[in-house]
């Protein structure tokens, strides 16, 4: 019988799409893994954004990923019961995402104001001397900002 | 749980998001400047990802049709969504006061349905509602930078309210289903929501140097939460419509 931690080293491989480095555990979308008495497992994912496309990517690489890992029977339900934040993202996610070239979206409480919108920092030179150019970015979950230090354009996983 | 009142609720949510979403799409490749063009296509992909959550919930809850057919294989007389969104993209100008009229109804509506006792509903509410909190911001940043920059620019923003006003109070137009939905604890009462939408916009003009106009009758324009819609809505299906029409199960 397969355990719940080798369901959840499996789903390391999974990576979010449209930002290969990070996998959907370090992205926290995974809300629970669920092994039901006859082996079969049910993987619960919570959408980044409602209308994020990478979902439907998400969800048949999560059964893909399952099936060569030797679990015939998995099934990948969509859950809102606790809506994902950008809080959610690991320490390790987020060292990817600076990696990447992404800054790591700002920790915050509550509803999401403009100051924390405006706090982003410069993934190339790690200064906060950054300015917000556009809170929509090519894709749902980046902004575009820029840095006064090092004068790069950049991307931001904005905080949701 | 009347899933009477449930359904007619999620189809106007649904409908007016799908609607709008659409609309703003079109400012895809000619939006003023790139960065408004970006924000528009965002905002296109987040309404339209919204309006097919709701689906899925009156799909997998309540048995009606696939995401897809009721989004495209529906007649504009099924559609529960307000006039105010069908209407073409106009100028900029139309298209921002638009948005900022209905980001600020949709907010005030999903703080409220944060709260409904239908649980799904509730719960998906809390999720939307976070993403509403971007399209709230770019709306009232750019009508209070506008609004308080040059004559033209306040006056094309004045002709767009003076317009789109009276048709943005047909968002809180009331159904047969209005009493119940207040008695079940799904939604606040529209009047409730419209009187709250008032205070914001009233309160946002202000700031932005603009002036909310008078309306004498504010049911002038409703119709459409009964399946009374503009021409624009039919122009707009057919071209929505088009591929799912000559193949319902193409794939992308």
């Amino acid at each position: 019988m397969v355990t719940e931690a080798e369901i959840y080293a499996a789903l390391e491989e999974v990576k979010d799409p449209e930002i290969p480095v990070i996998s959907v555990v370090d992205l926290g979308v995974i809300r629970d893994v669920i092994i039901e008495a006859d082996g079969s497992v049910v993987v619960q994912l919570t959408p980044t954004f409602a209308g994020c496309p990478a979902i439907h990517h998400m969800k048949e690489n999560i059964v893909q990923v399952l099936t060569a890992h030797g679990v015939t029977h998995s099934r990948v339900d969509v859950m809102y019961n606790e809506p994902w934040s950008t809080n959610l993202i690991s320490p390790r996610g987020r060292v990817l995402l600076k990696d990447f070239g992404l800054s790591p979206p700002p920790a915050f409480d509550g509803m999401l104001t403009l100051e924390v919108l405006q706090n982003a920092m410069c993934p190339k030179c790690s200064s906060n001397n950054t300015f917000m150019m556009n809170a929509f970015g090519p894709t749902a979950c980046r902004a575009v900002h820029h840095c006064r230090n090092c004068r790069e354009t950049f991307e931001q996983f904005k905080p949701l | 749980m009347n899933i009477v009142a449930i359904k007619d609720l999620l189809y106007r949510l649904a409908d007016d998001d799908l609607i709008l979403g659409h609309r703003q799409s079109e400012w895809t490749g000619i939006g003023p400047i790139l960065e408004e063009d970006i924000a528009f296509s965002s905002m296109a992909q987040d309404e339209i990802g919204h309006a097919q959550a709701y689906y899925v919930i009156l799909n997998e809850l309540f048995g009606e049709g696939s995401p897809d057919a009721l989004a495209f294989g529906r007649k504009a007389g099924d559609f529960r969504c307000c006039q105010l969104v069908e209407f073409p993209i106009g100028d900029y100008a139309f298209s921002l006061v638009r948005h900022a009229l209905y980001d600020l109804a949709e907010s005030i509506r999903l703080e409220s349905l944060t709260k409904s006792s239908f649980r799904p509903l509730a719960e998906l509410s809390k999720k939307l509602l976070r993403e509403e909190r971007y399209h709230h911001m770019h709306a009232t940043i750019w009508i209070k930078q506008l609004g308080l920059s040059t004559q033209e620019a306040n006056q094309r923003l004045q002709s767009a309210i003076d317009f789109a006003y009276p048709h943005a109070l047909a968002l809180f137009e009331p159904t047969a289903q209005d009493d119940t939905i207040v008695a079940e604890g799904l939604q606040a009462s529209e009047g409730e929501l419209e009187s709250k939408w008032i205070e914001a916009v009233t309160q946002l003009l202000s700031e932005s140097g603009l002036r909310l106009p008078a309306v004498v009758d504010k049911t002038v324009h409703y119709g459409g939460r009964h399946g009374k819609h503009t021409e624009h809505l039919d122009k707009l299906l057919a071209e929505m419509d088009e591929v799912f029409a000559i193949d319902e199960t193409a794939v992308w």
